[in-house]
């Protein structure tokens, strides 16, 4: 049985491009207006969509991020919630791999095995949790495995080839690099630096390979497709919503337009990259 | 040697002391944290290692620190006889020092010249940016602006000794998102930077590494009480907020199981007004910055901004080792108010003539509902951690006088 996320980088493959995965962070600004900026990813040209559980204390979030997770917390936002979205989401949408990218304590606090079976349940496809490195696989992704969850692994500038077996170990669905050490939404992401890692990890895995951390525009969006099989863009479409809220920090008119115009300009640089 | 049934032996090879501790970090940090557990395996088997240290803890931190006999706190609380173990008198005034120096020399064995240092009250960020003034090597201090507002002394002392204290704004603005800001540098200079981390928190090796330089206190406490008085303390006391001053003085006791160890916890305004800090008595196991520990946490593990007129104690988690040894009955855990704190401060610059840290005010605190409770011939140490100069005006304000 093939996952979600192999079909569409199977199908990906076919059409010779590369994929463009969309990151919003759940319940930002509010819930319900949250939905419908999911709703509307995939027609706006997410691939692949990567949902972030909100958490307090996101570490490897620059400013953009992290006010994302406070707005979406101050919202009413709960890991309860978010799978709750995510079940709608799937009711209507039955191809678009959906992964949620967060830290473990909220997992932790809600019940790990408890949060795998109904993430599961709810159609979730896969998993990324920054502060769950290799080494603590048996708290959560060797779980994840056992239940046909996927879990997306990062790899970094710092993963050389020797810790790269440990890191490529348990990995399925696709290999999330890291294009800088840092946190996200900083610094930029350069292709020429890029490459060659990317020959370096497909030595190493025949997983399909996405980019991300400081991909912001559109030009940098197709440097990153010509040579990786997809590209993250996180920061620049949170700092989207942010840049459509009002004075008290509501949803302005236009924010969802905005935003899925966004994700149409960087999917059209995506998609025409390679040819 | 490993002794049998020794609670000293942690943590295991994972880093682990029981469910608590362990590596919850990014990938960019992995290799730079397995990097540093092996520099610092080599060190501290190296006894030209452990001879640079002891020279410097002698010459430059001013060690050993007394054990004083608090005569006059005796006969007021008349009971135990109470001890002071005095690391207020380190070089900087805390016993933040005893660890920044076994780290930045750590950091120069290993050919990092840039460090940075999360600060709460400013002691640990003060020990750090002097002893990277003394060793040559650039400091980058992370505080957050709540904690630059009411601790502006030692602000003022880390940018004399050449540091860049960097505000933080985001969160609660203290001691927690200090730590986030300086885990968010570190995972973007990992190759040049080394996190010289204040308190037995953070990702192993960490609470062990900053153990071990701290256990000097336990170990010149062991060794003076059997001098002065010819046998073990019974109690120790002391104040507990990533908890690096009580592991260093309870840890070389973990074994004599006679010896009552006591953390005590900042209640802030009381431990059911939700207005504190005191991870052990009020939070649940939890993930945050490296390890797992008790934390301040909400249902949907959100962390929760704790409260402590201590801005060394105002800290969300303790460390792993004391979350396995209150686990396993080892460790006896209360808390006291930051109004007690503030009786105990002025109590002992009365009585002893000695102005505490508000942090360890909180363990005299403690010890004044303690002692009367015991017979007059219980030895009784208080761990002495931090003078108080630095907390003149935040006492000030609360005590309602404008300086």
């Amino acid at each position: 049985m093939t996952t979600r996320i192999e079909r569409r980088f199977a199908e990906l493959r076919r059409e010779g491009r590369a994929g463009l995965v969309t990151f919003l962070v759940a319940g930002d600004p509010d819930i319900p207006t949250f939905e419908r900026l999911l709703e509307g990813l995939p027609a706006a040209g997410a691939d692949l969509v990567e949902i972030g559980m909100p958490f307090s204390d996101p570490m490897a979030d620059g400013p953009t991020i992290q006010a994302g997770n406070l707005r979406a917390l101050a919202n009413g936002i709960s890991l309860a919630r978010t799978l709750e979205i995510v079940r709608r989401f799937r009711d209507r949408d039955g191809t678009t791999p959906l992964v949620l990218m967060g830290y473990y304590n909220p997992i932790w606090a809600y019940g790990r095995l408890r949060f795998l079976d109904e993430a599961v349940s709810a159609g979730v496809d896969g998993l990324i949790v920054v502060d769950l490195p290799p080494e603590e696989d048996e708290e959560l992704c060797l779980p994840a495995l056992e239940r046909g969850l996927d879990f997306i692994r990062l790899a970094t500038p710092t993963t050389d080839d020797r810790r790269l077996p440990k890191v490529l170990q348990n990995v399925r669905g696709f290999l999330y690099y890291v294009s800088l050490t840092g946190i996200t939404g900083v610094k930029e992401a350069v292709a020429e630096a890029v490459a060659p890692q990317i020959a370096r990890l497909r030595r190493h895995t025949d997983l399909p390979i996405a980019v991300g951390f400081g991909i912001r525009t559109p030009e940098q969006a197709a440097a990153i497709a010509r040579v990786a099989d997809a590209a993250v863009v996180g920061s620049a479409l949170v700092a989207e919503v942010a840049a459509h809220l009002d004075e008290e920090g509501k949803p302005a008119k236009g924010l969802v337009a905005a935003v899925h115009g966004k994700v149409r300009e960087l999917a059209r640089a995506v998609g025409a990259a390679r040819s | 040697m490993t002794i049998a049934n020794s609670l000293r032996t942690g943590p295991d090879e994972r880093g682990r002391f029981g469910l608590y501790g362990g590596r919850f970090v990014a990938e960019t940090l992995m290799p730079c944290i397995l990097e540093l557990e092996a520099a610092w395996e080599a060190a501290r088997r190296d006894p030209a290692f452990q001879a640079e240290l002891d020279l410097w803890l002698a010459d430059y931190v001013g060690r050993p620190s007394p054990l004083y006999f608090a005569e006059r706190l005796t006969a007021e609380l008349g009971g135990a006889k109470i001890y002071l173990k005095r690391d207020e008198l380190n070089h900087t005034g805390a016993h933040k020092i005893n660890n920044c120096i076994g780290q930045a020399l750590l950091a120069k064995r290993m050919g990092k010249r840039r460090i940075i240092a999360e600060t709460g009250a400013g002691q640990h960020g003060v020990a750090t940016a002097t002893v990277c003034a003394r060793l040559g090597l650039d400091c980058v201090v992370y505080m957050g602006e709540r904690d630059i507002e009411r601790q502006q002394p030692n602000v003022f002392r880390m940018r004399l000794l050449g540091a860049e204290v960097r505000p933080v704004s985001s969160g609660s603005r203290t001691l927690k998102d200090a730590m986030n800001e300086a885990l968010r540098d570190w995972v973007t200079n990992v190759e040049t930077t080394f996190y010289l981390i204040g308190s037995v928190a953070g990702p192993h090796p960490y609470p062990a590494m900053v153990r071990d330089f701290q256990a000097v206190i336990g170990r010149e406490t062991r060794a003076q009480m059997l001098e002065k008085e010819g046998r073990l303390p019974d109690v120790l006391v002391a104040a507990v907020g990533g908890g690096s001053n009580a592991m260093g003085l309870f840890h070389p006791f973990l074994d004599d199981r006679e010896v009552r160890l006591v953390a005590v916890e900042a209640a802030g305004e009381g431990l059911d007004t939700g207005l504190h800090a005191a991870a052990m008595l009020r939070g649940r196991p939890g993930i945050l910055h490296g390890s797992r520990s008790y934390l301040l946490q909400d249902e949907d593990g959100q962390v929760i901004e704790p409260h402590s007129i201590s801005a060394g104690l105002d800290y969300p988690g303790i460390g792993p080792e004391h979350s396995w040894l209150k686990d396993i009955g080892r460790l006896e855990v209360t808390a006291a108010t930051d109004r007690e704190a503030l009786e105990a401060f002025q109590l002992l610059a009365r009585l002893e003539g000695i102005l505490p840290a508000l942090e360890p005010a909180h363990a005299l605190a403690a010890t004044k509902k303690l002692a009367p409770q015991l017979p007059k011939d219980t030895l009784l140490v208080v761990n002495l951690c931090g003078r108080g100069d630095k907390d003149i005006y935040t006492v000030a304000r609360h005590l309602g006088v404008e300086l």
